[in-house]
């Protein structure tokens, strides 16, 4: 891929092009007026605030820029320089000229930045307004949806809608129909209606069917605004006297083959579709005291690992579509991962702290809706311990080298307090209770085996481990499942590793990502949507679409 | 048994004392196959020092080694053809690319699949064979029954060397499975119906090893050809032992038929009643004994049309019989073959496309040559002057695999209706009366030199030997 081609998911504000942000004490404005020409790619013109991926790269950026270099601030507030638009979400000629592939991806990150609002709400304190001043469709609602409240300007035109069935005969692709029931608890019928009527629903009902969580008239809107962001940031503990960790800009090289950070290597292998991911523990002493950690800000370790790891993360994602399987290794020492994770758990109510646990529990989340099969290799000189056993639990397999003849080079891995409850999954579930269906004797016998370097055959024995070949057969045994994996059906592997990935629990973010991979997968394809004839082909050119009748 | 010493215990050319995997795989394997061999070998031979042969090398003065041995000392070797340099795969999707020498990871699961089937029919024939010592028509005979029992168990250690060397842990597991399944054992059978069927007597070890042992010929010659070059190298010299096999069941059958000749001749009748009063195999028997072996044998390639089939050789995993020597495009994409079914009380034929028929091509060439052994016993028939003679049946008869199963059929390839089946089945296939009268005449002759009356010495003994030579030293 080009360097003109790539995606690039850094940036920072002074590269914005579509959201302006300002700060007023404890309230963050994030105001959007999209760039028409900003476009990402070629082809279609980002009118009415209508967003691609590139308005949600920015988008991502600016709320982690809130999160990390502006601890005072405790509600976010979403709302438009546009005239009498607020957002109408994902532009449709993009959608339009996109590959299936191309809009997924789109869709993923798009969801994981609006779970990351709810996320953020609810694990550190800060706030999300959507001040709605202006027409709100489709991935525009669905934004405000993410917020904790909905304000609706009352100027008896502006209104919420969904009209993606009626108008393009697809869904809404960013948790808008999970949401409408599951977070605004409409009544299922007033849904239907709502999410098929093109002009959505305004003023007065709006608010009667909870779609908004109050109508403000144009006049008193400011005012309003303000006085509804502030008693949100009376919810908030952030604090008001923290040190932000400015995000400096990542220093990575991309190579042809390899990205490069200085805690994260992968490895890309095009010929067997296979990367490597190797991530680096710290080294050297590391501080334990926030004075010291607010005082590294973004070098501090954790942090650092995270933001690489994320972008590692995304840019594969984004960049690499037929890299099917990622391995996952890890090098260096578990004692200062230990070391790491004591601090972590020490210090997890420091603002900065927080936020960083915050930054590495989304981002292990990444992982497991990222459609690539993915296999953890526990060999020698790795150091899956704690918060970095949570990369391998993340997995679909964990493969653990077993050195019977060597017990000082036999890896091991370490079970420890991280692992029961301070990265949960999106189900809420940490990944150890995902593993065994929070099962009390095995969470028993965890508890018992945590602090301990367990080699193989003892990781095994607790079914911490997928398989523990020794070193006659890892090479054979490893290369072996590899090949037989990036053999099959990419399409089948996603559907099957979301569904095995996401066992047991369902809430309304596994609701909002099985949606996405079945229901729009589905509809996004068929020729009702994407024919010749199809809705969303003939969108904006005057046509009919031509639908098949057929119920499937 | 702890330590191994490999190179004196296990013949080979795959430099087993350097081979960590393989050393660690059979130290646990090698005991569990002794044990099995105690325990479901041939009865009553423990003490017995046979006059056995025993493959050392590959080259052509090793590969046949004799002398006397205790069978459960016999020295099971593991031995690949010498491989060709920058061998090329030669059909399917891959020809033209390199041979494997490790397994793709792609084919593990259908590779395994054919290794471990190939594999569960060798130690199978031993089982089923366990039983006939004790009723040897001579020395010579129970030796060459002990020899081709020793070669099925160094087949089994054929396929067990590429399970352990090339499936890891799986590998091992199905190894281990080799030697738990029993044949004819409902609870954990043999994975082929062939092979759960008793060998009951020596005619049909004979037909056995006449017939299905070319079935295994020919599935060899078939995996010979696999772009898996360790698969390739040992199905290859496998098949120069496999041939010992078939010359016991077509020279065993062809002296069954001189010594019934022979009494026929001196009796001047063809009367069954007569023939078998006189303590030998009537002809109308071996007929049906010969319809049986042939029909279930031809089962054995499977479904007439196979996905199965089509996977493995566009995959490049299993070739057709002489693959290298046809002058097709060794991809046979668009082109058809003819398979038989029945339509309106007729058997027809009906054109499939070629890569699903690629069983009933391999069946179709082994019953081409199995066919020509049917005609040199003939031959014997022939010699003698007697105008009787014997035929292979058609294809479609007594099927029990693929599209012709549950239809009846005649030898000579009719339609015939249930009633017509039923009158005539005790014509057609050995009944219990035929196999009670052949059980009746085995009793057991090993004297040196001495013959049981119902068949004819050899033309000669073994390596050159005379026919009496003390082939079996019993202890």
């Amino acid at each position: 891929m080009s360097s003109a081609e790539r995606v690039d998911y850094q940036t920072s504000p002074s590269q914005y092009k579509h959201w302006s942000l300002s700060f007023d004490g404890p309230i963050a404005t994030l105001a959007a007026n999209f760039d028409e020409n900003g476009g990402l790619r070629p082809g279609y013109k980002l009118k009415l605030n209508s967003y691609d991926l590139g308005v949600d790269v920015e988008l991502n950026d600016a709320i982690n820029r809130i999160r990390f270099e502006h601890p005072e601030v405790r509600t976010v507030v979403l709302t438009s320089l546009k005239d009498k638009v607020f957002c109408s979400g994902a532009n449709i000629f993009m959608l339009g000229v996109s590959s299936h592939g191309w809009k997924v991806n789109f869709c993923k990150f798009t969801n994981e930045t609006r779970n990351g609002f709810e996320d953020s709400s609810k694990h550190s304190g800060l706030k999300f307004l959507a001040a709605v001043n202006g027409a709100c469709a489709g991935g525009g609602y669905e934004l405000a949806l993410a917020c904790d409240e909905i304000l609706l300007i009352d100027d008896r035109s502006s209104a919420v809608s969904l009209p993606e069935v009626p108008l393009l005969g697809v869904l809404p692709g960013t948790g808008g129909l999970t949401r409408v029931t599951d977070k605004r608890k409409l009544r299922h019928d007033l849904a239907d209606i709502f999410c098929t009527v093109t002009e959505g629903v305004r003023g007065k009902k709006a608010k009667e069917w909870r779609l908004v969580d109050d109508v403000i008239k144009a006049s008193d809107w400011g005012a309003k605004v303000k006085a509804r962001a502030l008693a949100l940031a009376e919810k908030s503990d952030r604090p008001s006297n923290g040190k932000g960790a400015l995000l400096t800009p990542i220093l990575r090289s991309i190579e042809e083959s390899a990205l490069r950070y200085a805690n994260v290597t992968v490895e890309i292998d095009r010929a067997k579709r296979v990367a490597t991911f190797i991530v680096k523990a710290p080294s050297g002493a590391q501080p334990t005291d926030v004075t010291a950690i607010e005082a590294l800000g973004a070098s501090w370790y954790p942090l650092a690992l995270a933001r690489e790891l994320e972008d590692a993360i995304l840019s594969m994602r984004t960049n690499e579509l037929d890299i099917g399987l990622w391995l996952i290794k890890t090098e260096g020492s578990a004692a200062d991962v230990l070391a790491m994770d004591a601090t972590l758990m020490a210090k997890k109510d420091h603002w900065l702290v927080r936020e960083t646990i915050g930054l590495l529990r989304r981002t292990f989340s990444r992982l497991d809706v990222s459609s690539r099969s993915l296999f953890a290799l526990v060999e020698t000189n790795s150091c899956f311990a704690g918060t970095f056993l949570e990369l391998a639990l993340a997995c679909d397999r964990i493969y653990h080298l077993a050195l019977p003849d060597d017990e000082t080079r036999a890896p091991k891995i370490t079970v420890s307090d991280t692992n029961f409850g301070l990265y949960p999954m999106v189900t809420e579930q940490s990944r150890l209770e995902r593993r065994f269906y929070a099962e009390a004797p095995a969470m028993n016998a965890l508890r018992d085996a945590a602090g301990r370097a367990l080699d193989a055959d003892a990781a095994f024995a607790l079914g911490l481990v997928t398989s523990n070949p020794d070193d006659i057969d890892w090479a054979d045994e490893t290369r072996i499942a590899i090949e037989e994996r990036v053999a099959m059906n990419p399409d089948a592997l996603t559907g099957m590793e979301a569904n095995l990935r996401f066992n047991g629990v369902e809430n309304m973010f596994t609701r909002v990502f099985g949606r996405l991979t079945a229901w729009q997968n589905w509809i996004f394809q068929r020729p009702n949507a994407v024919g010749e004839k199809g809705a969303l082909k003939v969108y904006g050119k005057g046509d009919k679409a031509a639908f098949d009748w057929n119920r499937v | 048994m702890s330590a191994i010493n490999y190179s004196e215990k296990i013949p080979n050319n795959v430099n087993l004392s350097e081979d960590r995997t393989l050393k660690r795989a059979l130290e646990q394997w090698q005991p569990n196959f002794v044990n099995w061999w105690d325990e479901i070998g041939p009865v009553d031979s423990t003490d017995s020092e046979v006059y056995l042969r025993t493959a050392t090398s590959v080259d052509p003065q090793g590969w046949a080694q004799f002398g006397h041995v205790k069978m459960r000392d016999y020295r099971w070797g593991i031995f690949l053809n010498p491989t060709t340099e920058n061998r090329k795969i030669h059909f399917g999707d891959h020809k033209g690319e390199d041979a494997w020498n490790d397994v793709p990871g792609e084919y593990r699961a259908n590779l395994r699949r054919i290794i471990v089937t190939q594999g569960d029919t060798e130690p199978a024939s031993v089982e089923q064979q366990r039983h006939l010592g004790l009723t040897a028509p001579s020395m010579y005979d129970l030796r060459n029954l002990y020899q081709i029992n020793v070669e099925e168990g160094r087949h089994l250690w054929a396929m067990v060397y590429l399970l352990h060397k090339h499936f890891g842990r799986d590998g091992r597991e199905e190894g281990e499975a080799l030697l738990e399944r029993r044949s004819g054992d409902e609870n954990n059978p043999r994975i082929l119906g062939a092979f759960n069927e008793a060998t009951p007597d020596w005619l049909a070890f004979f037909m056995f090893t006449y017939f299905t042992d070319r079935d295994g010929k020919f599935q060899l010659c078939a995996l010979a050809e696999s772009a898996f070059e360790p698969l390739a190298r040992t199905t290859k010299f496998m098949l120069t032992e496999e041939a010992h096999h078939m010359f016991v069941g077509e020279s065993g059958v062809s002296r069954v038929l001189a010594r019934t000749c022979q009494v026929m001749n001196e009796l001047k009748t063809d009367d069954v009643t007569k023939i078998r009063a006189a303590g030998v195999i009537d002809l109308p028997t071996i007929q049906r004994y010969l319809n049986f072996h042939f029909s279930v044998t031809i089962d054995l390639f499977g479904a007439d049309e196979s996905s199965n089939a089509a996977t493995f050789y566009s995959s490049g995993l299993k070739g057709r019989y002489e693959e290298g020597k046809r002058t097709d495009d060794h991809q046979l994409r668009g082109q058809t073959y003819p398979v038989l079914e029945a339509r309106d009380g007729q058997l027809v034929e009906k054109q499939v496309p070629m890569l699903n028929a690629l069983n009933e091509v391999l069946r179709d060439d082994y019953i081409k040559d199995s066919i020509a052994g049917v005609e040199r016993w003939n031959k014997v028939l022939e010699k003698n002057g007697l105008p009787h003679r014997l035929k292979a049946p058609h294809k479609a008869f007594h099927r029990q695999i693929g599209a012709l199963s549950g239809i009846k059929v005649s030898p000579d390839g009719r339609v015939v209706s249930d009633a017509e089946w039923n009158a005539m089945k005790n014509e057609w296939l050995a009944t219990d009366a035929d196999r009670a009268f052949v059980a009746s005449l085995m009793g057991r002759v090993v004297d040196a030199g001495k013959f049981a009356n119902w068949i004819a010495p050899p033309a000669m003994g073994i390596n050159r030997n005379p026919v009496d030579f003390d082939y079996i030293r019993f202890n």
